[in-house]
C-alpha cells in the first residue's frame, strides 16, 4: 500500500460486484476499500458509487446503511465523486422505476426506462447490453478538456448494461451522449465535484482505464498541487 | 440487420488445470499455453469480452478456474463469463468474488431448471448465461448434451432455449458439438432457430475455420455475438510469443511441433475479424481510422 496514493471509499450498499472497480482503482495506483462505513466514506479523498439492480432497492439500502446523508455531507464537502450506472441513476431527484422513488437529488433531472417501442413502431431489446459510442454534446471538442475523459476520442466504445436513462434538468451538466436504438440521451455527467457515467469504464477496455487513470491523476494534483 | 446492436467478438478460453487447452467436439485436448498469456493478447487486441470454460471441471468435481480468474481480473477490464463445474449458488457467488461478471450454467441447469430464476433474481439477469451443447439429431432435431456433449439429457433444445428465456437468463452461449473445432463453420441452421425463437442475445460457438463463416452466422442467422478459439488461438501460436509456456499436464505433443496451424482453420486476430465485420455492415466495436 502507498501511503501518498489517494484513498478512494467504493461504496457497498450490497447489491452488486465491486471487485471489478477496485481492481480498476488499484491499476491505476489508488488505494480502494470496499466499504459500507459512513467514516470510511467521510474519510477517503474520493469516493465511488457503482451499483447494478434495482433503484428502490439500492436507496432502501443506503438508509438502512446511513449512506444516504453521508454521500450528501461528502458531496458537499467538494471532495471528488464518482457514479457508475445505478450509481449515476441515484444521484438523481427521482426514478420511475417501479414506481416513483426519491433519489439522493444532488443532480436536478430524472430518471426514465428505455420504451419496449422505437419512435418506428420496432421493438427495442431493453436492457441495453454491450458496446455503445460516446460522443460530446454539440460536437463540442473542447467539452472534455479538463475532464477524466481528456484524450478519449469522441465516437469511442464503452460498455453498457442498463434499462433506464437520465435526463438532467440542465443541459450544462451533460458531459456524453449515446444513442441507443432511435433514443440519444445524456450517457454521463459532470457536476462541479461529481462526474458519473451510465456505462462501466471499468469494464470498457484500455480507453475505459483511461478514465479511471485521469481521475487519479486529478485526484493526486488535488492531494498534492505540486504534481 | 439489428439497428444499434454491436455485434461481440468472444474468445473462449477452455481451461484443463493451469493450461489453455482445446479439443475437437471438446474431445482430445491438446495444451495450448498458459491461459492468462492468451487472455491478456486478445484484451489488448479488443476483444468485446473474455469466456473461460473449465471444461474438466465437470467430470472431475474441481474447479480450478478460481486462481486464472482472480490474476486475469486484476489486469483485464472487459466482461468476464465463466462456466464449468458451476453447480450452486454459492459457486457462483464465488466466481464472481473472483473476478468473473457472468457464468455459464449446463448441468446445474439442466438437472434444476429453477436455479437459472433464483441465479437471475439474487445477481441479476444479466449475471446469468446457460450454455447449451446441441448435437444434431438423425432426425434434424438438435438435443442437448452436458459434460462436452458426453451426457444425453434427452431436453429438445429449442423448447430448452425458450424455457430458458422464460426463467429469466440473460443470454445463451449455443454451442453445436458436432462442429466444434472442426473448422467448418457454425451450425447456421442450428442457430437461426435459437435466435429466432428467444428475445436474449444468443452466442455462436462451435466451428468457424474462416472469416465467412463469422459473417454468415451473424449475417443469417441472427447470431448476437460469436465465441471463437481455434481461430483465434493457433494463430497466436504460429506468432510464437503466447505458448511458449505451460505447464506439463495433459497433451503437449501439438505445441512441441509449432507448426501453429490446423487442418481446415484460417488463423486469423481480432482486429481482423473486426474490419472485416465492419466492411461487410456488421455493426461492432471498431473505429476505422
Amino acid at each position: 500500500m502507498n501511503k501518498t496514493n489517494p484513498r478512494i471509499a467504493i461504496i457497498d450498499y450490497k447489491l452488486s460486484n465491486l471487485f471489478s472497480v477496485k481492481h480498476a482503482c488499484e491499476f491505476v495506483g489508488m488505494n480502494a476499500e470496499i466499504t459500507s462505513s459512513r467514516d470510511d466514506v467521510l474519510n477517503a479523498d474520493g469516493a465511488i458509487l457503482p451499483g447494478v439492480g434495482a433503484f428502490g432497492d439500492a436507496m432502501k439500502n443506503l438508509e438502512n446503511l446511513n449512506l444516504v446523508s453521508a454521500i450528501k455531507e461528502f458531496v458537499k464537502s467538494g471532495k471528488p465523486l464518482m457514479g457508475i450506472c445505478l450509481g449515476l441513476q441515484l444521484l438523481f431527484s427521482e426514478s420511475e422505476e417501479f414506481g416513483p422513488h426519491k433519489g439522493l437529488g444532488i443532480i436536478p433531472g430524472k430518471v426514465v426506462k428505455f420504451p419496449s417501442i422505437n419512435s418506428d413502431g420496432r421493438v427495442i431489446k431493453v436492457p441495453q447490453i454491450g458496446w455503445n459510442t460516446i460522443h460530446t454534446p454539440d460536437s463540442d471538442p473542447l467539452k472534455w478538456q479538463n475532464t477524466p475523459l481528456l484524450g478519449i476520442a469522441d465516437g469511442e466504445f464503452m460498455y453498457f448494461v442498463h434499462s433506464y436513462y437520465i435526463i438532467p434538468d440542465n443541459t450544462r451538466d451533460v458531459l456524453t451522449t449515446t444513442t441507443y436504438d432511435t433514443i440519444t440521451y445524456a450517457s454521463s455527467i459532470l457536476h462541479d465535484n461529481v462526474i458519473a457515467f451510465q456505462f462501466h469504464p471499468e469494464k470498457s477496455g484500455i480507453e475505459g482505464v483511461k478514465i479511471y487513470k485521469n481521475w487519479a491523476l486529478h485526484l493526486k494534483k488535488l492531494n498534492n498541487p505540486n504534481i | 440487420m439489428k439497428k444499434g446492436v454491436n455485434i461481440r467478438i468472444i474468445p473462449r478460453l477452455d481451461i484443463k488445470g493451469p493450461n489453455l487447452v482445446k479439443g475437437i467436439h471438446l474431445e482430445g485436448l491438446r495444451v495450448l499455453g498458459k491461459p492468462e498469456d492468451f487472455a491478456k493478447r486478445y484484451y489488448e487486441m479488443g476483444a468485446d469480452e473474455l469466456l473461460y470454460v473449465d471444461v474438466v471441471a465437470s467430470l472431475y468435481n474441481r474447479n480450478s478456474l478460481h486462481d486464472i480468474i482472480s490474476r486475469t481480473a486484476k489486469e483485464i477490464f472487459i466482461p468476464m463469463t465463466v462456466g464449468g463445474g458451476i453447480r450452486t449458488i454459492d459457486d457462483i457467488k464465488s466466481v464472481l468474488r473472483a473476478g468473473a461478471d457472468k457464468v455459464a450454467l449446463n448441468t446445474a441447469a439442466i438437472k434444476n431448471p429453477e436455479i437459472i430464476r433464483e441465479a437471475a433474481t439474487i445477481f441479476g439477469s444479466s449475471t446469468v448465461t446457460i450454455a447449451i451443447e446441441a448435437i444434431k439429431q438423425p432426425n434434424g432435431d438438435y438435443l442437448a448434451y452436458t459434460d462436452n456433449g458426453r451426457e444425453f439429457t434427452g431436453v429438445e433444445v429449442l423448447d430448452w432455449a425458450k424455457k430458458i428465456e422464460s426463467l429469466g437468463a440473460g443470454e445463451i452461449l449455443l454451442t453445436s458439438i458436432d462442429r466444434e473445432g472442426t473448422g467448418l463453420g457454425f451450425d447456421k441452421e442450428l442457430t437461426k432457430r435459437i435466435a429466432a425463437a428467444v428475445s436474449i442475445p444468443v452466442v455462436a460457438c462451435g466451428g468457424p475455420g474462416k472469416l465467412e463463416h463469422i459473417y454468415e452466422v451473424i449475417h443469417e442467422s441472427q447470431a448476437d455475438a460469436v465465441a471463437i478459439a481455434s481461430m483465434l488461438h493457433y494463430d497466436l501460436i504460429g506468432q510464437g510469443n503466447a505458448s511458449a509456456k505451460y505447464e506439463g499436464e495433459g497433451n503437449t505433443e501439438f505445441l512441441k511441433k509449432k507448426t501453429g496451424t490446423f487442418g481446415k482453420i484460417t488463423n486469423t486476430n481480432i482486429s481482423a475479424i473486426k474490419k472485416y465485420l465492419f466492411e461487410h455492415d456488421i455493426p461492432c466495436r471498431y473505429r476505422n481510422e
